[in-house]
Protein backbone atom coordinates (compact mmCIF):
# COMPACT_ATOMS: atom_id res chain seq x y z
CA UNK A 1 0.00 0.00 0.00
CA UNK A 2 1.46 3.59 -1.14
CA UNK A 3 1.82 6.33 1.35
CA UNK A 4 -0.66 8.28 0.61
CA UNK A 5 -3.23 5.73 0.91
CA UNK A 6 -2.42 4.86 4.25
CA UNK A 7 -2.48 8.75 4.65
CA UNK A 8 -5.99 9.07 3.19
CA UNK A 9 -7.20 5.99 5.48
CA UNK A 10 -5.90 7.19 8.91
CA UNK A 11 -7.41 10.82 7.95
CA UNK A 12 -11.01 9.17 7.19
CA UNK A 13 -10.78 7.49 11.19
CA UNK A 14 -8.70 10.32 12.69
CA UNK A 15 -9.93 13.73 10.96
CA UNK A 16 -7.90 16.55 13.11
CA UNK A 17 -5.12 14.29 14.30
CA UNK A 18 -4.10 13.93 11.52
CA UNK A 19 -1.81 17.42 10.63
CA UNK A 20 -0.17 16.82 7.49
CA UNK A 21 1.38 14.65 4.87
CA UNK A 22 4.77 15.06 3.17
CA UNK A 23 5.57 12.71 0.30
CA UNK A 24 8.84 14.63 -1.19
CA UNK A 25 12.16 13.49 -2.08
CA UNK A 26 14.44 12.79 -0.08
CA UNK A 27 12.82 11.84 2.88
CA UNK A 28 10.56 8.99 3.30
CA UNK A 29 7.22 10.15 2.74
CA UNK A 30 5.72 10.83 6.12
CA UNK A 31 2.96 11.64 8.44
CA UNK A 32 2.60 14.21 11.24
CA UNK A 33 -0.21 13.71 13.73
CA UNK A 34 -1.35 14.83 17.29
CA UNK A 35 0.98 13.59 20.00
CA UNK A 36 -2.17 12.97 22.33
CA UNK A 37 -3.70 10.85 19.33
CA UNK A 38 -0.53 8.58 18.88
CA UNK A 39 -1.25 5.41 20.89
CA UNK A 40 -4.88 5.17 19.25
CA UNK A 41 -3.16 5.85 15.62
CA UNK A 42 -0.18 3.09 16.30
CA UNK A 43 -3.12 0.92 17.82
CA UNK A 44 -5.14 1.35 13.81
CA UNK A 45 -1.71 1.38 12.38
CA UNK A 46 -0.98 -2.15 13.87
CA UNK A 47 -4.53 -3.89 13.90
CA UNK A 48 -6.18 -2.65 10.93
CA UNK A 49 -6.07 -5.74 8.70
CA UNK A 50 -4.72 -3.35 5.41
CA UNK A 51 -2.42 -1.85 7.16
CA UNK A 52 -0.78 -4.29 9.59
CA UNK A 53 2.38 -2.41 10.80
CA UNK A 54 3.63 -4.95 13.24
CA UNK A 55 7.37 -4.16 13.13
CA UNK A 56 8.64 -0.91 14.80
CA UNK A 57 11.86 -0.36 12.90
CA UNK A 58 13.09 2.18 15.19
CA UNK A 59 11.16 5.24 17.36
CA UNK A 60 14.02 8.32 17.45
CA UNK A 61 14.05 11.49 19.44
CA UNK A 62 14.66 15.39 18.26
CA UNK A 63 15.54 18.61 19.57
CA UNK A 64 13.71 20.98 17.44
CA UNK A 65 14.40 24.19 19.26
CA UNK A 66 11.26 25.11 21.08
CA UNK A 67 9.66 21.31 20.90
CA UNK A 68 10.55 17.97 20.78
CA UNK A 69 10.21 15.56 17.95
CA UNK A 70 9.27 12.06 18.08
CA UNK A 71 9.85 9.76 14.80
CA UNK A 72 8.38 6.58 14.49
CA UNK A 73 9.83 4.08 11.73
CA UNK A 74 6.79 1.39 10.89
CA UNK A 75 7.36 -1.39 8.44
CA UNK A 76 4.63 -4.18 7.88
CA UNK A 77 5.65 -7.72 7.16
CA UNK A 78 2.78 -9.07 5.68
CA UNK A 79 2.11 -6.18 3.02
CA UNK A 80 5.79 -4.95 2.86
CA UNK A 81 4.77 -1.63 2.80
CA UNK A 82 6.45 1.20 5.18
CA UNK A 83 5.58 4.49 6.75
CA UNK A 84 6.92 7.15 8.83
CA UNK A 85 4.85 9.11 11.60
CA UNK A 86 6.25 12.28 12.98
CA UNK A 87 5.20 14.11 16.16
CA UNK A 88 5.93 17.02 18.53
CA UNK A 89 5.84 17.85 22.06
CA UNK A 90 6.74 21.30 23.89
CA UNK A 91 9.53 21.33 25.85
CA UNK A 92 8.08 22.34 29.08
CA UNK A 93 5.70 19.68 28.96
CA UNK A 94 6.49 16.76 27.03
CA UNK A 95 4.20 14.42 27.57
CA UNK A 96 2.76 11.75 24.87
CA UNK A 97 1.35 8.12 25.39
CA UNK A 98 3.48 5.20 25.05
CA UNK A 99 3.53 2.94 22.47
CA UNK A 100 5.02 0.05 24.73
CA UNK A 101 2.05 -2.11 24.51
CA UNK A 102 1.86 -2.14 20.97
CA UNK A 103 5.23 -2.81 19.55
CA UNK A 104 7.69 -4.56 22.77
CA UNK A 105 10.64 -3.01 20.56
CA UNK A 106 9.33 0.60 22.06
CA UNK A 107 10.31 -0.05 25.17
CA UNK A 108 13.92 0.20 25.46
CA UNK A 109 13.59 3.05 22.72
CA UNK A 110 11.43 4.81 24.75
CA UNK A 111 13.56 4.62 27.52
CA UNK A 112 16.60 6.18 25.17
CA UNK A 113 14.68 8.95 24.48
CA UNK A 114 13.39 9.90 27.60
CA UNK A 115 17.02 9.64 28.76
CA UNK A 116 18.75 11.91 26.31
CA UNK A 117 15.76 14.42 25.77
CA UNK A 118 13.80 14.00 28.04
CA UNK A 119 10.01 13.49 26.50
CA UNK A 120 7.96 11.57 29.59
CA UNK A 121 6.04 8.54 27.62
CA UNK A 122 2.86 8.00 29.99
CA UNK A 123 1.99 4.45 29.94
CA UNK A 124 5.82 2.81 29.79
CA UNK A 125 6.04 0.25 32.75
CA UNK A 126 9.84 1.59 33.76
CA UNK A 127 10.04 4.74 32.41
CA UNK A 128 13.87 5.12 33.85
CA UNK A 129 17.37 6.20 32.15
CA UNK A 130 18.98 3.28 29.84
CA UNK A 131 22.51 4.50 29.11
CA UNK A 132 23.54 7.35 31.35
CA UNK A 133 23.52 6.61 35.45
CA UNK A 134 20.40 6.50 36.95
CA UNK A 135 21.83 9.86 39.16
CA UNK A 136 22.13 11.71 35.99
CA UNK A 137 20.96 15.15 35.66
CA UNK A 138 19.78 16.68 32.72
CA UNK A 139 18.87 15.29 29.22
CA UNK A 140 21.99 15.40 27.00
CA UNK A 141 21.20 15.26 23.48
CA UNK A 142 19.42 18.79 24.18
CA UNK A 143 20.79 21.63 22.54
CA UNK A 144 20.60 23.84 25.09
CA UNK A 145 22.66 20.94 27.58
CA UNK A 146 25.28 22.25 29.32
CA UNK A 147 28.08 19.50 30.61
CA UNK A 148 28.63 19.02 34.25
CA UNK A 149 31.21 20.46 35.95
CA UNK A 150 31.96 17.26 37.94
CA UNK A 151 30.34 13.67 38.73
CA UNK A 152 31.22 11.13 41.74
CA UNK A 153 33.87 14.03 42.17
CA UNK A 154 35.28 12.98 39.32
CA UNK A 155 36.17 16.65 37.50
CA UNK A 156 34.37 16.22 33.79
CA UNK A 157 35.54 19.16 31.44
CA UNK A 158 38.93 18.39 30.38
CA UNK B 1 73.74 -11.30 39.63
CA UNK B 2 77.06 -13.07 38.80
CA UNK B 3 78.39 -16.48 38.97
CA UNK B 4 81.25 -17.35 40.89
CA UNK B 5 83.12 -20.43 40.45
CA UNK B 6 85.14 -22.09 42.75
CA UNK B 7 89.10 -19.77 42.36
CA UNK B 8 90.95 -23.01 42.97
CA UNK B 9 89.07 -25.43 40.56
CA UNK B 10 87.10 -23.18 37.95
CA UNK B 11 85.58 -25.91 36.00
CA UNK B 12 84.27 -28.29 38.41
CA UNK B 13 80.32 -27.08 38.10
CA UNK B 14 77.81 -26.84 40.31
CA UNK B 15 78.39 -23.01 40.13
CA UNK B 16 77.58 -20.58 43.09
CA UNK B 17 75.02 -17.39 42.13
CA UNK B 18 75.51 -14.15 44.21
CA UNK B 19 72.88 -11.59 44.01
CA UNK B 20 70.41 -10.27 46.29
CA UNK B 21 67.08 -11.21 47.12
CA UNK B 22 65.14 -8.58 45.82
CA UNK B 23 66.55 -8.76 42.18
CA UNK B 24 65.35 -12.67 42.12
CA UNK B 25 62.04 -11.86 43.53
CA UNK B 26 61.30 -8.84 40.93
CA UNK B 27 62.58 -11.19 38.27
CA UNK B 28 60.11 -13.68 39.45
CA UNK B 29 57.28 -11.35 39.71
CA UNK B 30 58.24 -9.18 36.46
CA UNK B 31 57.65 -12.52 34.15
CA UNK B 32 54.76 -14.03 35.53
CA UNK B 33 52.41 -10.77 35.93
CA UNK B 34 48.69 -12.17 36.25
CA UNK B 35 45.92 -9.00 34.89
CA UNK B 36 43.08 -8.26 34.50
CA UNK B 37 41.52 -7.00 31.48
CA UNK B 38 39.21 -4.38 31.37
CA UNK B 39 37.62 -4.14 28.01
CA UNK B 40 36.03 -0.94 27.18
CA UNK B 41 36.12 -0.11 23.40
CA UNK B 42 37.77 -0.75 19.95
CA UNK B 43 41.15 -1.13 21.99
CA UNK B 44 40.04 -4.24 23.61
CA UNK B 45 39.15 -5.50 20.03
CA UNK B 46 43.12 -5.11 19.49
CA UNK B 47 44.05 -6.26 22.92
CA UNK B 48 41.68 -9.71 21.41
CA UNK B 49 44.71 -10.18 18.78
CA UNK B 50 47.29 -9.61 21.26
CA UNK B 51 46.35 -12.21 22.67
CA UNK B 52 45.60 -14.51 19.82
CA UNK B 53 47.89 -16.54 18.76
CA UNK B 54 49.94 -14.61 16.19
CA UNK B 55 51.40 -12.25 18.70
CA UNK B 56 50.99 -14.50 22.04
CA UNK B 57 50.69 -12.73 24.62
CA UNK B 58 51.29 -15.04 27.20
CA UNK B 59 54.86 -15.41 26.17
CA UNK B 60 55.05 -12.66 28.54
CA UNK B 61 54.01 -15.08 31.99
CA UNK B 62 50.92 -12.94 31.78
CA UNK B 63 47.51 -14.96 32.71
CA UNK B 64 44.24 -13.52 32.31
CA UNK B 65 42.08 -13.70 35.65
CA UNK B 66 38.46 -12.53 36.15
CA UNK B 67 38.76 -11.52 39.35
CA UNK B 68 40.65 -8.27 40.88
CA UNK B 69 41.62 -10.30 43.94
CA UNK B 70 44.42 -12.36 41.78
CA UNK B 71 45.83 -9.94 39.38
CA UNK B 72 49.05 -8.00 39.55
CA UNK B 73 47.84 -5.41 37.01
CA UNK B 74 44.96 -4.21 35.58
CA UNK B 75 44.82 -3.43 31.49
CA UNK B 76 42.59 -0.36 30.94
CA UNK B 77 41.65 -0.64 27.46
CA UNK B 78 39.36 1.93 25.95
CA UNK B 79 37.18 4.67 26.53
CA UNK B 80 36.18 5.45 29.79
CA UNK B 81 32.87 6.21 30.66
CA UNK B 82 32.22 8.09 34.06
CA UNK B 83 29.64 5.38 34.83
CA UNK B 84 32.37 2.84 33.81
CA UNK B 85 34.83 4.96 35.92
CA UNK B 86 33.05 4.12 39.42
CA UNK B 87 33.49 0.84 39.14
CA UNK B 88 36.80 1.01 37.68
CA UNK B 89 37.77 2.59 40.94
CA UNK B 90 36.08 -0.44 43.18
CA UNK B 91 38.11 -3.02 41.12
CA UNK B 92 41.40 -1.32 41.49
CA UNK B 93 40.84 -1.07 45.30
CA UNK B 94 39.62 -4.50 45.11
CA UNK B 95 42.91 -5.71 43.91
CA UNK B 96 45.92 -6.46 46.16
CA UNK B 97 49.75 -4.87 46.62
CA UNK B 98 51.69 -4.31 44.70
CA UNK B 99 49.47 -3.44 41.91
CA UNK B 100 49.66 -1.60 38.71
CA UNK B 101 48.14 0.24 35.70
CA UNK B 102 48.58 -0.11 32.47
CA UNK B 103 46.23 2.33 30.55
CA UNK B 104 46.09 1.42 26.73
CA UNK B 105 44.80 3.97 24.45
CA UNK B 106 44.00 7.70 23.75
CA UNK B 107 41.10 7.21 25.30
CA UNK B 108 41.90 6.40 28.22
CA UNK B 109 45.37 8.00 28.45
CA UNK B 110 43.12 11.52 28.25
CA UNK B 111 39.75 11.57 26.83
CA UNK B 112 40.65 10.58 22.90
CA UNK B 113 38.55 11.81 20.62
CA UNK B 114 35.69 12.39 23.09
CA UNK B 115 37.97 15.00 24.56
CA UNK B 116 35.79 18.18 24.04
CA UNK B 117 32.17 16.98 23.73
CA UNK B 118 32.11 14.12 25.48
CA UNK B 119 30.04 15.04 28.54
CA UNK B 120 29.99 11.07 29.70
CA UNK B 121 33.90 10.78 29.40
CA UNK B 122 36.45 10.50 32.01
CA UNK B 123 39.49 12.66 30.22
CA UNK B 124 42.26 10.07 31.40
CA UNK B 125 42.11 7.26 33.89
CA UNK B 126 45.12 8.88 35.66
CA UNK B 127 42.02 11.19 37.63
CA UNK B 128 40.81 8.57 39.48
CA UNK B 129 43.53 5.78 39.66
CA UNK B 130 47.44 5.87 39.74
CA UNK B 131 48.75 4.67 36.08
CA UNK B 132 51.92 3.06 35.59
CA UNK B 133 52.27 2.68 32.09
CA UNK B 134 50.46 4.96 29.13
CA UNK B 135 50.75 3.22 25.90
CA UNK B 136 49.20 5.32 22.86
CA UNK B 137 47.53 5.36 19.76
CA UNK B 138 44.04 4.95 18.64
CA UNK B 139 43.55 2.30 19.26
CA UNK B 140 47.57 0.97 19.50
CA UNK B 141 48.54 -1.86 17.89
CA UNK B 142 49.82 -5.43 19.11
CA UNK B 143 53.17 -4.56 19.40
CA UNK B 144 52.40 -1.36 20.88
CA UNK B 145 50.62 -2.92 24.04
CA UNK B 146 53.79 -5.61 23.71
CA UNK B 147 55.92 -2.89 23.99
CA UNK B 148 54.38 -1.21 27.42
CA UNK B 149 54.34 -4.57 28.75
CA UNK B 150 57.92 -4.83 28.31
CA UNK B 151 58.25 -1.47 29.89
CA UNK B 152 56.15 -2.35 32.92
CA UNK B 153 58.51 -5.63 33.32
CA UNK B 154 61.06 -3.50 33.46
CA UNK B 155 60.04 -1.11 35.96
CA UNK B 156 58.94 -4.50 38.18
CA UNK B 157 62.13 -5.36 37.59
CA UNK B 158 64.05 -2.55 39.40
CA UNK B 159 61.82 -1.72 41.60
CA UNK B 160 62.91 -1.45 45.69
CA UNK B 161 61.03 -3.62 47.71
CA UNK B 162 63.08 -4.38 51.41
CA UNK B 163 64.51 -0.87 51.61
CA UNK B 164 60.71 0.89 52.66
CA UNK B 165 61.48 3.58 50.35
CA UNK B 166 57.70 4.99 49.53
CA UNK B 167 56.24 3.54 46.00
CA UNK B 168 55.04 6.59 44.85
CA UNK B 169 58.64 8.20 45.66
CA UNK B 170 60.65 5.66 43.60
CA UNK B 171 57.94 6.42 40.68
CA UNK B 172 58.83 10.10 40.68
CA UNK B 173 62.48 8.82 40.42
CA UNK B 174 61.42 6.58 37.63
CA UNK B 175 59.89 9.35 35.87
CA UNK B 176 62.68 11.48 36.17
CA UNK B 177 65.01 8.78 34.92
CA UNK B 178 62.43 8.04 31.78
CA UNK B 179 62.18 4.64 32.40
Amino acid sequence: MLANEIYEILKKEFGDGILEFKEEAPSDPYISVEPSKIFDICHTLRDSSELMFDYLMCLSGLDLGESLGIVYHLYSFKHTHKIVIKTTVPKETPTLPSVMHLWRTADWHEREAFDLYGMIFSGHDNLIRILLPYDWEGYPMRKDYNEPEEYHGMRVPY
Amino acid sequence: MGLLNRLDDPFEGGGIILGKVEDLLNWGRSKSDWYLHFGLACCAIEFMALNASHFDFMRFGTIPRTSPRQADFIMITGTVTLKMADRIKILYEQMSEPKYVISIGSCSNCGGPYWEHGYHVLKGIDRIIPVDVYVPGCPPRPEAMEEGMIKLQKLIREQALFNGKDRIEELEAKKALKI
